[in-house]
C-alpha cells in the first residue's frame, strides 16, 4: 500500500455543463516517471491540480501518500507552467527559490540557515548557482525552468509535477533537462504533464494519454489506436528512441 | 507631517498593490470607504473612523468571498465602488441641516488634517510596517505565485486578506491627503515609477515611499503658490513624474 503514491479513483471535474475530467483513474507507484500527455484542454493541467489539491474533484476520490491532498502539502514539489509568471517581478533567482522552503511552521520565522543550504544546493543541481542573485526577469525560458524546478526540489519532496516543463525552451535545454529529471527519479517519483510526445518517451517509464478521460496501460507502450483517441485525429508520429515507426494507416489498406 | 506619515503607508503598500496587480481592488476599497465617511457625519463619530470600518469590511469581503461564489472579482469590485460611494452620499444627505465640506474627502484636505488624524495615521503606519515586515515572505510568495504558496501549504487565503486589510488601512491615511477618489494614484503611481528603476521588492517599497514624499511636499508647495486644490495637485505631479522617468527610460 505504501508503493501507491498517488491515487485518483472515479475523479471527475466539471464546472457547471462543461466536463473536463471524466472519470479518471490513475495509481502511480513510488519511483514511477510518469508523463502523461494529451491535447492542450484535455485537462492535464486540472488533473495536476487535482492532485495538489488545488482543484477538488466534483466526484470521485484522490489520495497522496495515503491521506488527502491538502495533508501532504510540503511533500509535493509543483512546478507550474512557466508562462503565467510576471517576468519583470522583482525577486531574484534565491528569492525564489527559497520559497520553496515556504510552509505553515515558517510562517512567523526568518528563512534560517537550513533553508539557505538547501536553497543553494538545488540551485547546484539546477546548474543555476552562480545566478543567485540575478533578477528573474534577465533569465532565458530556459534558466527559468530550472529555477523552477530548483524551488520545487528545496522542499525535498517525494513527489515532484511537472506541468509543460519543455513548453518554452529548445531541444539542446530539453534534453538537459530531462537528463537532470533522469537522475532527480533515482529519489523522486515523478509526474510530468506535455503536449510534446517526441522527446519524453525517451526518458519516462510509463505513458498515459489524457483528453478529458485517461487511457493508461500502466506501461510505456502507446497505441496508435490509444493516440487516435485521445488526440481524436488520425495521427502521424514519428518518436525518437522509440523502438518503431509510427505512421497514419494508408487509405489504401 | 501627514504627508510623510502617508508617504510611508502608501510607498509600502503601494509597491505590493502595484507588484500584485491589485490595484482594482484598492479602487473598490478606497470608494467603499467614503460610505464609512457619510456614516460618521450620520452618527456623529470621526468620519475616519467610519472610513476605516468601511475599508476594513470591504477588504475581509473581497478576501472571503474569492472563489467561492460565481460572481467575477471585476464585478465585486464595481459593486463595490458604486455602493460605498452612494451609500456616503445618501448618509451625508440624511443627516438634516448642515452639509459638510465632502469636498474634503473625496480630493483630499492635507491643510485640516486634526491632531486625531495625525494620530490615527501613525498608529496605521506602525501596524503595516509590523505586518508587512513579519509576512514579508509569505507576502513575496503571494504575490509571484500563489498557486505555489498555497501548495507550500502557506494559509494563502489569510495572507491575501491580510494583504487587503493592510490596503484598507492605507486608504484611510491616504484619505485625508488625497481624498477617496484619488488614492488609487498614490497607491500606484510611486511604486510604478520605482519598479521601473529596480528590482528588488524592498528597494521599490523604499523607493516609493521617497517618492512618495517628495510628490507630496512639492505638490503642496505648487497647489500654495497656484492656489489650487492640494490633492489634485500632487496626484498630477506624480503623473508628471511618471511621465518623465518613462520618457527617460525609454530613452536609454
Amino acid at each position: 500500500m505504501s508503493d501507491e503514491v498517488i491515487k485518483l479513483e472515479n475523479v471527475w471535474v466539471r464546472y457547471g455543463n462543461l466536463t473536463v475530467l471524466e472519470d479518471v483513474n490513475l495509481t502511480v507507484f513510488r519511483g514511477d516517471f510518469l508523463g502523461i500527455i494529451g491535447p492542450n484542454g484535455g485537462g492535464k493541467t486540472t488533473l495536476l491540480k487535482v492532485i495538489l489539491g488545488l482543484i477538488k474533484p466534483s466526484r470521485g476520490r484522490v489520495t497522496v501518500l495515503g491521506g488527502s491532498p491538502e495533508s501532504k502539502r510540503g511533500l509535493i514539489g509543483y512546478v507550474p507552467q512557466i508562462t503565467q509568471f510576471d517576468r519583470n517581478f522583482p525577486a531574484s533567482v534565491l528569492d525564489v527559490v527559497l520559497m520553496g522552503r515556504l510552509g505553515r511552521g515558517k510562517l512567523f520565522k526568518r528563512y534560517d540557515e537550513q533553508d539557505k543550504r538547501l536553497a543553494l544546493e538545488m540551485l547546484k543541481a539546477m546548474e543555476m548557482a552562480e545566478f543567485k542573485d540575478k533578477p528573474i526577469g534577465e533569465l532565458s525560458g530556459g534558466q527559468l525552468q530550472r529555477v523552477l524546478v530548483a524551488r520545487a526540489l528545496a522542499s525535498e519532496p517525494e513527489i515532484l509535477l511537472l506541468d509543460e516543463p519543455t513548453a518554452s525552451i529548445d531541444e539542446p535545454t530539453k534534453t538537459e533537462l530531462y537528463e537532470l529529471l533522469k537522475k532527480l527519479n533515482e529519489k523522486v517519483t515523478i509526474v510530468l504533464v506535455s503536449h510534446d510526445i517526441g522527446v519524453i518517451s525517451t526518458y519516462v517509464d510509463k505513458i498515459a494519454c489524457l483528453n478529458k478521460k485517461l487511457f493508461y496501460h500502466g506501461s510505456k507502450e502507446v497505441t496508435t489506436k490509444t493516440l487516435e483517441e485521445t488526440y481524436q485525429c488520425p495521427v502521424e508520429l514519428i518518436a525518437h528512441g522509440v523502438p518503431h515507426r509510427v505512421l497514419r494507416k494508408h487509405e489504401e489498406e | 507631517m501627514a504627508g510623510l506619515l502617508a508617504s510611508l503607508a502608501c510607498g509600502i503598500i503601494g509597491a505590493l498593490v502595484v507588484v500584485k496587480r491589485i490595484s482594482l481592488v484598492s479602487g473598490g476599497i478606497s470608494h467603499a470607504a467614503f460610505g464609512g465617511v457619510g456614516l460618521g457625519y450620520l452618527l456623529d463619530f470621526d468620519p475616519l473612523l467610519g472610513a476605516l470600518f468601511f475599508a476594513l469590511a470591504s477588504s475581509l469581503g473581497m478576501g472571503l468571498m474569492r472563489g467561492r461564489t460565481k460572481v467575477s472579482e471585476d464585478s465585486a469590485i464595481g459593486i463595490l465602488w458604486v455602493t460605498g460611494m452612494s451609500l456616503g452620499v445618501l448618509f451625508i444627505g440624511l443627516r438634516a441641516g448642515y452639509t459638510p465640506d465632502l469636498f474634503s474627502y473625496l480630493f483630499g484636505s492635507i491643510l485640516t488634517v486634526s491632531r486625531l488624524d495625525l494620530a490615527i495615521m501613525f498608529i496605521l503606519d506602525m501596524v503595516i510596517l509590523l505586518v508587512v515586515f513579519t509576512f514579508y515572505k509569505e507576502l513575496l510568495a503571494l504575490s509571484f505565485d500563489e498557486e505555489f504558496a498555497t501548495v507550500r501549504g502557506v494559509p494563502t487565503r489569510y495572507v491575501y486578506l491580510t494583504l487587503l486589510s493592510m490596503v484598507a488601512l492605507t486608504v484611510v491615511v491616504l484619505i485625508r491627503i488625497v481624498g477617496v477618489v484619488l488614492v488609487i494614484a498614490m497607491l500606484t503611481i510611486p511604486a510604478t515609477i520605482a519598479w521601473q528603476f529596480s528590482h528588488k521588492l524592498l528597494r521599490i517599497m523604499f523607493g516609493s515611499t521617497v517618492l512618495s514624499v517628495v510628490f507630496t511636499t512639492s505638490g503642496l508647495w505648487l497647489s500654495y503658490v497656484f492656489n489650487s486644490a492640494s490633492g489634485a495637485t500632487i496626484v498630477l505631479v506624480s503623473v508628471a513624474a511618471f511621465i518623465l522617468s518613462s520618457t527617460l527610460k525609454s530613452l536609454r
